[in-house]
């Protein structure tokens, strides 16, 4: 079995020296994020079809550990930044669904007013800063964050994370020298699902050992995670903000993990077969949690059909909702442009 | 009333701002070791300190990106771009992130950045230097623009760019750098969106801003010596917002109108005011109004073609003379 289609052997994955080993509360409590996760990025499938949603929808189904076991390793305090795949990360972050679906379907009460969309999520009080859409443009907004932390000396680190697609950006490379002569606090986390968009790594990337392109370079040494293990997400990013709150710098994580849908909704997936799909999700990160929970006799059967029937039932109230949620007032195509307002520009 | 140079006014504003402001920093290439290329943070390093007054990389949408990202979290950065030619490297940040980012979060959040460097054809620097890029911001929703003229227009607006919520364009010029004018020794502020008249007369209204608006005066003074014409150089001071109520008003007072911009005649700030003219002042005007620009081409290096290209005053007097059929 090898992660990344023609790529990284599961074998090679460097677990993190620290052994942290999480409550059973915790695990459950990751466990169902990550179900509501995926439920939710289902029903958005579902509602895209319906044409609920517009634009561009990327969904998160298959990645749902990385997020889930890496927001779970830092503190509320923290700053989260990602690209525009960032349903999952809102999610784990503690945003409420409703708000979001709302986003989807344009509404006023979304959590942007309908400003954004999928690829746009932000929630200022809980430190999560979007939701960026142009590839690799966030980086660099990351190496502010972890600027205002250091000059202010605040106990903080930047979870920045994006796709594998984003590392041939000229923005990425800029952002990890910054980083890297700044000594910036950032776990720089690649999800590293092996396609930007169609195109595999291995025709987009000179060299495919990803850390390889941080260590050397810039200073900032990488390590290869398990994106599909959300204990390991867990671990490693503990150790990785560790790191960084020690005053080391950035640190890299090249997130080995998959995406089971397309690139957005309207991927054909051409480019690989639906056998190598299948083999991923042999490894499915909820599949994964589920087991061990079981073996630890913290989960049974019963168990998972109830959480199962709570979620869904979650998420299709939040979705209902705000699918009869109001559209904004034409009028606010006026608003949340200035600050400082003047002319016809409100508030 | 004290004289000073423009750099310094520029430089008092941005170290009275960060005496007052713990939160403001200026990042930019050669801005701290070196002393600015162009002397502007001359002295701020030694003033303020390394975290403060921050050498970057050649590296503008690396360093222009995280100036957006600190602003996110309510830092107030000033981003010296050693010039706006080299903006267009960071474009992506300065167009995209800085000003659609309060959009996209739906008001939550505020990107309190100013973007300052030189804008112009400058000297002799061929195409790729020699951007002026008024028109380039002034059409993005979200940026405010801001071109100042005098030394004291420059200090006061500088220190509203500093304070404003919003990202601002603080467009400079080189050849105005070493220009004294009268600044006070109290604190000022300029509002933005307040057009400023730097002449005023009856004949025809001139709407020129930073250096092109030298140039207007000077067309201005040729003009009433020569002729006897009384011109009304209309200096906006902020191309975004831009005080079109004062341009109108002052329309309705001469009946014509020329503008003077160094960018491109095509879609350009000038494009923009005659435009709203005949939306707006229709009635009031006596002629079409007449657009001075740089010619449509790239900057040329050698010296006398690119004085050709820009718009010098005999150009503007002689566009003046057009606009208000004068038979001389």
């Amino acid at each position: 079995m090898t992660l990344n289609g023609k790529g990284v052997s599961v074998t090679t994955l460097v677990e993190p020296q620290q052994k942290i080993d999480p409550s059973p509360s915790q695990m459950m409590d990751w466990y169902r994020q990550m179900v509501l996760i995926r439920a939710f990025e289902m029903r958005c499938a579902q509602s895209y079809q319906q044409q609920k949603i517009g634009g561009f929808c990327h969904l998160y189904v298959g990645q749902e550990a990385v997020a889930v076991g890496s927001i779970a390793a830092v503190r509320p305090t923290d700053y989260v930044i990602t690209a525009y795949r960032d349903h999952g990360h809102a999610i784990a972050r503690g945003m409420d669904i409703h708000p979001l679906f709302a986003e989807l379907y344009g509404k006023k009460t979304g959590c942007s007013h309908g400003k954004g969309g999928s690829m746009h999520f932000f929630d200022a009080k809980k430190n999560f800063f979007g939701g960026h859409a142009i590839v690799g443009a966030h980086i660099p907004l990351a190496t502010g964050l972890g600027w205002a932390a250091k000059y202010r000396k605040e106990d903080r680190v930047v979870l920045c994370y994006f796709g594998d697609g984003a590392m041939n950006q000229g923005s990425f490379h800029e952002a990890l020298n910054l980083a890297g002569l700044f000594k910036l606090p950032i776990i720089f986390m690649v999800e590293n699902n092996g396609y930007g968009m169609g195109t595999h790594l291995h025709r987009a990337s000179a060299v495919t050992d990803l850390k390889l392109r941080t260590g050397d370079a810039y200073g900032i040494p990488g390590k290869d995670v398990d994106g599909m293990d959300c204990v390991a997400m867990y671990r490693m990013t503990m150790a990785a903000a560790e790191y960084c709150r020690k005053g080391n710098g950035s640190i890299f994580l090249d997130v080995k993990t998959y995406r089971y849908r397309g690139h957005s909704m309207s991927d054909p997936q051409k480019y690989r077969t639906k056998e190598e799909v299948a083999q991923y999700q042999e490894h499915d990160p909820i599949g994964r949690l589920e087991k061990q929970l079981k073996d630890s006799h913290i989960l049974d059967d019963k168990k998972v059909t109830q959480i199962s029937d709570e979620i869904h039932a979650q998420v299709e109230a939040a979705h209902e909702q705000a699918d009869a949620d109001a559209y904004p007032d034409t009028a606010d195509v006026w608003s949340d442009i200035y600050a400082n307002t003047f002319g016809d520009y409100k508030a | 009333m004290p004289e000073i140079q423009m750099r310094e006014a520029l430089n008092q504003a941005m170290c009275e701002e960060m005496q007052r402001d713990p939160d403001v920093f200026l990042i930019g290439e050669e801005v701290a070791e070196y002393d600015g290329a162009y002397k502007v943070s001359q002295g701020m390093l030694a003033k303020f300190g390394p975290m403060r007054v921050v050498d970057a990389p050649i590296s503008e949408s690396g360093f222009a990106g995280l100036g957006v990202g600190a602003a996110m979290v309510g830092m107030r950065p000033i981003i010296e771009f050693m010039t706006f030619s080299f903006s267009l490297v960071a474009f992506d940040q300065v167009v995209n992130n800085a000003p659609k980012i309060r959009h996209m979060s739906g008001g939550q959040l505020k990107v309190p950045i100013v973007f300052r460097g030189i804008s112009g054809p400058g000297q002799q620097l061929g195409a790729t230097h020699s951007w002026t890029v008024d028109a380039l911001y002034t059409h993005v929703p979200g940026l405010k623009v801001v071109c100042p003229t005098t030394a004291y227009d420059a200090k006061g607006l500088l220190k509203t760019a500093i304070r404003d919520d919003d990202p601002v364009i603080f467009l400079e010029n080189e050849s105005m750098y070493g220009l004294r004018g009268e600044v006070p020794e109290k604190e000022y502020l300029l509002p933005f969106g307040k057009a400023d008249i730097k002449r005023e007369g009856s004949d025809c209204t001139v709407v020129a801003w930073g250096h092109c608006c030298l140039t207007a005066l000077a067309a201005a003074d040729k003009l009433h010596k020569e002729h006897g014409i009384e011109v009304e150089v209309i200096d906006p001071r902020t191309l975004r917002p831009l005080d079109m109520p004062a341009i109108m008003a002052s329309v309705q007072k001469t009946g014509y109108c020329v503008t003077v911009e160094e960018g491109y005649p095509q879609c350009g700030v000038g494009a923009e005011i005659a435009a709203q003219l005949q939306e707006n002042s229709f009635d009031y005007l006596d002629n079409s109004v007449i657009r001075v620009a740089a010619m449509d081409v790239p900057m040329p290096y050698s010296k006398p073609l690119l004085q050709h290209v820009l718009p010098g005053v005999e150009r503007v007097a002689d566009a003046i003379k057009k606009a208000i059929y004068f038979q001389g």
